[in-house]
């Protein structure tokens, strides 16, 4: 539907570029925050880069803070020694500065990120804490959460892909009495709401003694899921028949067309559902929330909003930069993965 | 049945073997299991105790029950028309083919991929009602009308419609979906609706929603599904799973879960997780039935 008029189409432009702007704002938004130091944060009006002011106190060249400004004399800043880890506030010195005095460059806060993924797992700065207890207060390490994720993503997209395909092929490469009927009710489980499911499937895994692992978050990907099978089956009915036919005219038994032929043939859909359970582990929390016990099995998820709730106020320009370090291999996965991404969502929802 | 039939059937049970255990431990027995529990007094520590229908009795008296209900059915409201509209809009913006089509794509696609953990705080904070973002670029353009911002999460009446806009920026999936069907209207159609002296407007009434909408359908469904189900945002959000302020943001299924697991009340839970699948499906008809004569199936 090409808009004839260039101003039709300056119009379009226009439009996709303010929705764009208004897009990325939140990104933006989120790395100022996550390089500001604490009080810059919280400045009004609000600022999007990161500052510093050094100023020289008792012959000392240190970085202060700028507190307020002085009525008189007018042009004078109040500022003080900005506080490094160890010292005691009552021994910072203060002065009052005029801004002449005072060099105020950007300055962004890379070690916020050092302090976020340290403190993430518990107070502390240790970067590679070790569990000294089991209770809320352990101290966990960032590397011990992103262990515990790539776990839970790279074999649950190992069982989606393993279970899945098999099952699809049942689905939709043989012909046998009921398919068809079954198929419809493996779709119908898509609208059970999973709050039905919740209570129960808590009882199963504590049946298992299974709460409080890792495991009934990637276990289950290994029997199935509605919406892979559905994926899938769509993909292999697009393999013709007469491949396997023929296969099956020459002796071969069911599972060898499937690991022969359809397997092989079928690498990028298998693509699709690798790459989007892997994501689903990443970015999901319920399961976290409700299965995992002990803060050394969190995930990322679980533990970026257990950070939130740790510990008194909101340090937010922490809590930025973890967010950041959370987001950004879903990013570097999406440049990487686009087309497979694009595709799967385009074949799933308009044959649905 | 013949050989070859008999055959069939047993590889074909053999294939979806897996899925066979899988239906039956993840979703046949917790179904029945929870409409047991529904019918019961049931925590965790003890068995159930048959209790018949007090859960639901309980459920009708229960105004932090209701309160759930409406906040989830009015945020559902905002969210959902929203959300089609804006993931529509784009995709019919992104398909008039102008250069940068990618690139939009992917700036619009981007955020719908974050956890959701993370722009549940990333959006906390640009909400914010001192420091926040949003209201640094609103106090101006309201102050012309001598008005300021509201406070939004620390506002109930605001607070949802704080949720709804928030939803906003995850239409991406929604409009790569919409895209694509809008990608496969045949161009023919268009010309020959020119041709007829249609203008712009009426050629998408007539033409693109038309055609679009088994793609409209699939996704209003998938909407109400989802939407109804809300809870990693307003649990990050309101922390203590209160739905606060003044349980403003105490979605359904926020309750249902700090009844489950924090009141240790799972008969009742499930009680209420029976409510809302009936309410899903009832919505699903009832949106089935009032739009079925306006779907069409393109041959």
């Amino acid at each position: 539907m090409q808009p004839h008029s260039i101003l039709a189409r300056s119009a379009v432009y226009t439009l996709l570029l303010a929705g764009a702007v208004i897009f990325l704002f939140p990104f933006l938004w989120l790395v100022s925050t996550s390089l500001k130091p604490i009080e810059q944060t919280m400045s009004t009006p609000p600022t999007w880069l990161p500052r510093a002011s050094y100023a020289t106190l008792d012959g000392r060249r240190t970085e202060v803070t700028l507190d307020h400004p002085v009525a008189d004399p007018p042009g004078y800043w109040h500022v003080t020694e900005r506080q490094v880890s160890g010292t005691q506030p009552d021994q910072l010195t203060s002065a009052v500065l005029p801004v002449t005095a005072i060099e105020t460059r950007i300055q962004p806060r890379w070690d916020n990120y050092r302090t976020a993924l340290a403190t993430m797992g518990g107070p502390g700065t240790t970067a590679r804490g070790g569990t000294t207890s089991l209770g809320a207060d352990a101290q966990v390490s960032f590397f011990t959460f992103l262990g515990n994720t790539l776990l839970v993503c790279v074999l649950g997209a190992l069982g989606a892909v393993f279970s899945n395909a098999i099952i699809a092929y049942g689905f939709s490469r043989i012909r046998w009495r009921g398919r068809d009927l079954l198929f419809g009710l493996a779709l119908a489980t898509m609208m059970v709401p999973f709050p039905v499911l919740m209570v129960p499937l808590y009882g199963v895994f504590k049946g298992l003694s299974w709460i409080g692992t890792l495991k009934p978050l990637w276990v289950p990907a290994f029997f199935g899921n509605a919406f892979y099978i559905f994926l899938l089956r769509q993909f292999f009915r697009t393999i013709p028949e007469e491949l396997s036919e023929a296969a099956r005219i020459d002796g071969c038994s069911e599972w060898t067309i499937f690991w022969r032929i359809i397997l092989p043939l079928s690498k990028p859909a298998l693509a699709v559902v690798a790459l989007f359970h892997f994501l689903w582990g990443w970015n999901d929390f319920m399961g976290p929330l409700l299965f995992l016990t002990r803060k050394h099995t969190f995930t990322l998820a679980l533990a970026l909003q257990n950070y939130q709730s740790q510990g008194g106020g909101v340090q937010w320009h922490y809590l930025m930069a973890a967010t950041v370090v959370i987001i950004l291999p879903v990013l570097v996965l999406f440049f990487f993965t686009q087309k497979t991404f694009i595709q799967g969502i385009v074949t799933t929802g308009l044959k649905g | 049945m013949t050989t070859a039939e008999k055959r069939n059937l047993r590889n074909g049970l053999a294939f979806c073997a897996l899925w066979f255990v899988g239906f039956g431990v993840f979703t046949l027995y917790p179904v029945v299991a929870s409409l047991y529990y529904s019918f019961c007094d049931y925590s965790v520590l003890q068995a159930p105790l048959w209790t018949g229908l007090d859960n639901y009795h309980r459920m009708a008296s229960d105004t932090v029950f209701w309160i759930s209900l409406k906040n989830t059915l009015v945020y559902a409201a905002l969210a959902l028309p929203l959300g089609m509209l804006v993931s529509l809009s784009l995709a019919l913006l992104l398909n008039t083919g102008v250069r940068g089509m990618t690139m939009f794509r992917t700036i619009f696609y981007l955020p719908s991929i974050v956890p959701t953990v993370a722009s549940s705080l990333l959006w906390l904070w640009i909400f914010n009602g001192q420091f926040g973002l949003l209201n640094w670029a609103l106090r101006p353009v309201l102050g012309i009308f001598g008005a300021t911002p509201p406070t939004w999460f620390s506002d109930p009446a605001w607070a949802k419609p704080a949720l709804a806009l928030m939803s906003l920026w995850g239409v991406g999936n929604s409009m790569v979906i919409y895209l694509s069907g809008l990608q496969n209207v045949p161009q023919e159609l268009y010309e020959a609706a020119e041709i007829d002296g249609a203008n712009a407007w009426r050629r998408l009434w007539h033409v693109t929603i038309p055609l679009m909408s088994p793609v409209l359908y699939f996704n209003l469904i998938m909407g109400i599904i989802g939407t109804l189900q809300t809870f990693t945002t307003v649990f990050v959000m309101t922390g203590t799973a209160d739905g606060n302020p003044a349980r403003s943001t105490l979605l359904y299924a926020l309750y249902l879960f700090s009844t489950a697991f924090y009141d240790l009340r799972m008969g009742y839970a499930s009680a209420m997780a029976w409510m809302l699948f009936v309410l899903i499906v009832g919505l699903t008809l009832l949106a089935t039935k009032l739009t079925e004569k306006r779907i069409h199936y393109a041959g």
